[in-house]
């Protein structure tokens, strides 16, 4: 006689153990899950507001931070980095412009220099041609006079050679006068 | 009656769909008083240990690079916040916590609830109600504690020209009370109907021909009532940001 058992303890429940309706109408119950509920709630809301939601909370205030600090870091090394090519930029300028001035410095001092030895060797290649002009026009006299001397005397051998009387003033007259001529 | 029931026994189709959300003792055969332990009790119970499941342990490494666990915690809490925070605005923060609550019961709940030969508390008006009535007293007289007598502007739409507001204001008021009703049938309802429907499946199943057509159908109606288990409690909690809201900034 389970059956008799049993629809004495639930009147939501037949003799087979099957629901009466739905179970959800039925109020014998209601009590029991409203009493469960309640505390369910509480111990989820305790777990939530004392452990969870604030671990959680700071866990991610606690990442935020982090974030915006290193953010904040990663601004001032590139600030830094931008200042750093500013300054090897300008050093590097600084360093063009001084380069252009020695060699500017470097040229103009050679220029002077080659200035300086081109006046001397113009001046020495000057004095040296007019040594040598004057070499010249001595040896173009010397040649002329041992010219005059040769023909007088080879004229006065041939004169004497042919029979003749070898008339000295004669002879350098004629020459004096072919020289010329 | 007994011969009723055995008459539908003898036939070869057995429907029991609302056999799962009886309510029995977990101990003996006895009735089930107030503080009986019963079969809510142990799956109200499974609720919470999901709920530290979810949220309690996985955080306790408290890592800045957060591992799987850590991440679902903290997409959950962003998720809630967030809906608190766009629905309510900033003065709705405070009440963070009872949302976060009601979210995480009813979700693990629902999900519980879809494990084979289990039963699901959030199938049952007595729950949801609860729940729901839980929020309508608390909007109400937050409301008219913030608020005062200006509360009571929620039913008078401004806006509306000055002579359909008298009949504007019954409408509101009966939607404002229809409110608790409603938030709870929803919820209650959709879980019990997909439950329920995948037990006629089942049913159907003892035939041989129609056998494989069930088992297809139970198996779409399954990743259906996934679908629901979240977005009954997402539902569940948005309306109560929603009128939360409400108790906050009556205006329209």
């Amino acid at each position: 006689m389970a059956t008799e058992t049993k629809d004495i303890v639930s009147a939501c429940v037949d003799s087979y153990g099957s629901a009466v309706g739905m179970p959800q109408l039925c109020g014998e119950w209601m009590g029991n899950q409203i009493f469960w509920l309640v505390i369910t709630l509480v111990v989820i809301f305790l777990i939530l507001s004392r452990v969870a939601l604030p671990r959680i909370g700071a866990i991610l205030a606690e990442r935020q931070g982090t974030i915006t600090n290193d953010i904040a870091a990663a601004e001032d090394l590139k600030a830094k980095a931008v200042e750093a090519e500013d300054a090897y930029n300008k050093a590097l300028a600084d360093a063009r412009a001084q380069a252009q001035a020695i060699a500017a410095e470097a040229r103009a001092e050679i220029q002077a220099d080659l200035d300086v030895a081109i006046a001397k060797a113009d001046a020495e290649i000057a004095a040296k041609a007019a040594e040598s002009e004057a070499a010249i026009a001595e040896i173009r006299a010397g040649a002329l006079d041992s010219i005059q001397a040769v023909a007088k005397d080879t004229a006065g051998e041939i004169v004497t050679a042919l029979g003749g009387q070898a008339d000295e003033a004669g002879i350098a007259g004629a020459i004096d006068a072919r020289m010329k001529g | 009656m007994a011969s009723d029931t055995t008459a539908a026994e003898g036939s070869s189709l057995v429907f029991h769909p609302m056999d799962q959300f009886i309510v029995k003792p977990l101990f003996g055969d006895g009735a089930v008083g107030m503080f009986t332990i019963t079969n809510v009790t142990l799956w109200l119970a499974l609720a919470i240990v999901a709920v530290i499941a979810l949220l309690v342990l996985p955080t306790s490494k408290r890592a800045i690079v957060p591992g799987r666990g850590q991440s679902i915690a903290e997409l959950t809490y962003g998720f809630i916040y967030k809906m608190v925070e766009d629905v309510c605005g900033k003065d709705g923060i405070k009440f963070f916590p009872y949302i976060m609550t009601l979210f995480m019961f009813i979700v693990s709940a629902n999900f519980l609830g879809l494990l084979p030969m289990s039963f699901t508390t959030t199938s049952h008006f007595a729950v949801t109600a609860v729940l729901a009535l839980a929020v309508f007293l608390t909007v109400t007289i937050l409301g008219f504690v913030i608020n005062g007598a200006g509360f009571l502007g929620l039913f008078w739409v401004s806006s509306a020209p000055l002579a359909l507001r008298p009949i504007l204001a019954v409408i509101e008021l009966i939607s404002y009370f229809v409110r608790p009703v409603s938030h709870s049938i929803r919820l209650a309802g959709n879980v019990m109907a997909g439950h329920a429907v995948i037990k006629v499946f089942a049913g159907f199943a003892a035939i041989t021909v129609i056998s494989p057509v069930s088992v297809l159908a139970i198996t779409a109606m399954y990743g259906l009532e996934i679908l629901v288990a979240f977005i009954q409690a997402y539902v569940f909690t948005i309306l109560t940001c929603v009128y939360l809201k409400d108790a906050l900034h009556p205006s329209h």
